[in-house]
């Protein structure tokens, strides 16, 4: 079986609906040259209309992507830094997921918006931002894929879907690889998760390169505690269902999350399954700390984000806590 | 749709006028809506910019679209927006041509072309050159034209937008209707350097036009039309015109003093309504006249009898093909248990 690597899985997507659909296009900065190793190979492909490479002009753009997809185009434009996404927030979240609703009904918005984000040791405090959280509170739809399988699935639905879709692709997932069969690679639905690890004594509900960190401690933990880990992969709409057939089983929950603690996605799922769900334990949540800034200095990063440790200590305590 | 190819004849006098009034006479019937609490919110009144709309829209096919900002009922009523589904979205009415969840600031109708409204200065020129991009991509001859004020051109995303419309030659006109006013600030306190020379910079052709003359208008725009069409690429057109009333109808509550009476007097002599009114007969401008408020007698008609949304519909056209957001208990009001829940459409 061949070994496929995440940003390849992302690539075959992109080149998969490229060749589908004329109406897909990406968009992005040295993309050409495939500087971010998602675009190789579709310049030579697709040529310089398919694959559009454009200066640091990140907020026109967006809004051209806007524009073309109301044309009837399928854009992905890509952001090969978290921040990008950032300063885009205003076009992505108050111009192309409000088109639908403004329009009451009429116009819908199908861009992709690829980010690579996440921590980047050494490039300083502005490159390894982990921003999921800010775009799913405005309810713009968002994954976050865990496997090479699950990046090809949702970028290739994400790229489908009539609405604008951020798909995040971790850097601590990029060098993930897994054996594939290509035939068998396909379509992932949004708002469906995935038990990667079946359990009985608490769930543990990861995503993007976390759902490899807790199925590693839940392989240490076994013969202990039964962890099972549930990993929602598309953030917004979560699989609320998926969550509450878990912890009806195992009624103890445990988050784990590499955004900023406050406000955070993960206080979200958090805060829905105290509210609704069954739970026999407090639940927890293992997360950057709050307003976290890494990225400089590799030993005071690791201090302010989630780890395998901590990870296995919040496991066992949860085990063993009654509410 | 053959008749949305053809190209519009040169509009005679009294199609000008036509327009011009209607957007006169429904922006001052919305004004008194907003008194009489029928709009919520308020609106961005166009009153002395009417030439504009009117002669843009004039130079442009049913297929090309038009991607207008907050002061846009006259671009969207010139463009074709029916005058009583337009009052009916301003009132917040599901037959309104947005069914209300635009308002006043976001007409949208894609069959006349209207392709989006959008708030954000600037934002709509980008949204522009990427539906005018695929057009050209299509094979089409289609136009797009951004419109906004002199308060957007400093603005990052548009700046942008010049860069890549002139580098992929994409058909799109670039419009910036200068009211002299961004809200409060004069252009002489805004804008360092001349307006079209930002165009320029990046090797768009275009220039200053005279905004209250319609006939004006309109041969700058058309001819920027047929640039565009052939291949030519982007074209930057700044007309000069003068908002004779608010920026916002909260306005007239806060009671801002930023403009003096002479100046305003200035502008008012040179109405478009009268500019324009002098072009013809005056049999057939007083027809015309009448014409228009019965049309927008029925509009007024049409929009207050319309049903406002039931809330049990707050959460449609979010998403699409459906998708609803989730709705657990606590996170809207109870629903009243006397009314049953009505289909919207």
């Amino acid at each position: 079986m061949p070994l496929l690597s995440y940003l390849r899985a992302i690539n075959r997507a992109l080149g998969d609906e490229m060749e589908r659909d004329s109406s897909v296009f990406v968009t992005g900065e040295d993309i050409r040259y495939a500087l971010s190793n998602t675009t190789n190979g579709l310049f030579d492909r697709f040529g310089p209309e398919r694959v559009l490479e454009t200066g640091a002009i990140e907020q026109a753009m967006a809004n051209f992507a806007i524009g073309a997809a109301m044309a009837g185009r399928r854009p992905v434009v890509e952001y090969q830094q978290p921040f990008l996404a950032m300063l885009v927030f205003e076009p992505i979240v108050n111009q192309g997921n409000k088109m639908l609703l403004m329009s009451g009904g009429q116009a819908t918005v199908p861009v992709t918006f690829l980010v690579l984000s996440g921590w980047r040791s050494g490039w300083g405090a502005q490159h390894s931002d982990q921003p999921h959280s800010v775009f799913v509170h405005y309810g713009v739809k968002s994954v976050m894929p865990a496997t090479p399988t699950d990046a090809y699935g949702l970028l290739t639905t994400a790229i489908r879907d009539d609405d604008p879709v951020m798909v995040f692709a971790p850097l601590g997932a990029h060098s993930i690889r897994e054996n594939v069969v290509y035939a068998d690679l396909a379509p992932v639905p949004l708002g469906v998760g995935r038990v990667h690890r079946e359990g009985s004594d608490v769930t543990v509900v990861a995503v993007g390169h976390r759902v490899a960190d807790a199925l590693a401690v839940a392989d240490d933990l076994a013969g202990e505690v039964s962890v099972e880990v549930f990993d929602p992969r598309t953030l917004y709409p979560f699989d609320w269902d998926g969550l509450a057939e878990s912890l009806d089983k195992t009624g103890r929950l445990l988050v784990v999350d590499d955004s900023n603690r406050f406000c955070g996605f993960a206080a979200e799922i958090v805060a829905t399954a105290a509210e609704e769900m069954h739970l026999v334990a407090r639940p927890r949540r293992i997360t950057r700390a709050d307003g976290a800034v890494v990225g400089c200095l590799p030993e005071l990063d690791v201090a302010l984000q989630p780890c395998r440790e901590q990870l296995a200590i919040a496991i066992r305590e949860i085990a063993k806590s009654d509410r | 749709m053959a008749e949305a190819r053809a190209e519009p004849a040169e509009p005679r006098p009294e199609d000008l006028y036509r327009v011009i009034k209607l957007i006169r006479r429904f922006e001052e019937r919305a004004i008194d809506l907003v008194r009489s609490g029928d709009i919520a919110g308020g609106i961005h009144p166009c009153l002395g910019e009417e030439a504009v709309s009117a002669g843009i829209c004039a130079a442009l096919r049913l297929d090309d679209v038009l991607l207008p900002q907050h002061r846009g009922h006259g671009h969207v009523l010139a463009k074709g927006i029916d005058p009583g589904a337009l009052l009916a979205e301003l009132t917040g009415r599901t037959t309104g041509i947005n069914r209300g969840r635009g308002g006043s600031l976001h007409p949208t109708d894609l069959n006349v072309g209207v392709l989006a409204a959008t708030a954000p200065l600037g934002h709509n020129g980008p949204q522009a050159v990427g539906a005018a991009w695929a057009f050209a991509q299509d094979g089409t001859d289609r136009v797009a034209v951004g419109i906004f004020g002199d308060g957007a051109v400093n603005q990052g995303a548009l700046l942008e937008s010049f860069n890549v419309a002139a580098l992929w030659q994409v058909p799109v006109i670039f419009v910036c209707e200068n009211n002299q006013y961004a809200t409060s600030l004069p252009v002489e306190r805004a804008i360092a350097g001349s307006i079209p020379a930002r165009a320029a910079a990046f090797g768009i052709p275009g220039g200053t036009y005279d905004g209250q003359d319609p006939e004006i208008v309109y041969r700058a725009t058309a001819a920027a039309v047929a640039r565009a069409r052939s291949g030519g690429g982007p074209t930057f057109l700044e007309f000069s015109t003068y908002r004779f009333d608010v920026h916002h109808t909260f306005e007239y509550k806060a009671g801002l003093r930023y403009r003096d009476a002479d100046e305003i007097a200035l502008w008012r002599a040179r109405d478009p309504v009268e500019l324009q009114g002098e072009r013809i007969p005056a049999g057939l401008r007083t027809q015309i006249d009448e014409e228009i408020e019965s049309l927008l007698d029925a509009a007024e008609l049409f929009a207050l009898d319309g049903p406002k949304p039931d809330p049990d519909h707050a959460f449609d056209y979010l998403y699409s093909g459906g998708v609803r957001p989730r709705d657990p208990a606590g996170v809207r009001a109870p629903a009243d248990p006397e009314k049953p829940a009505s289909p919207e459409e």
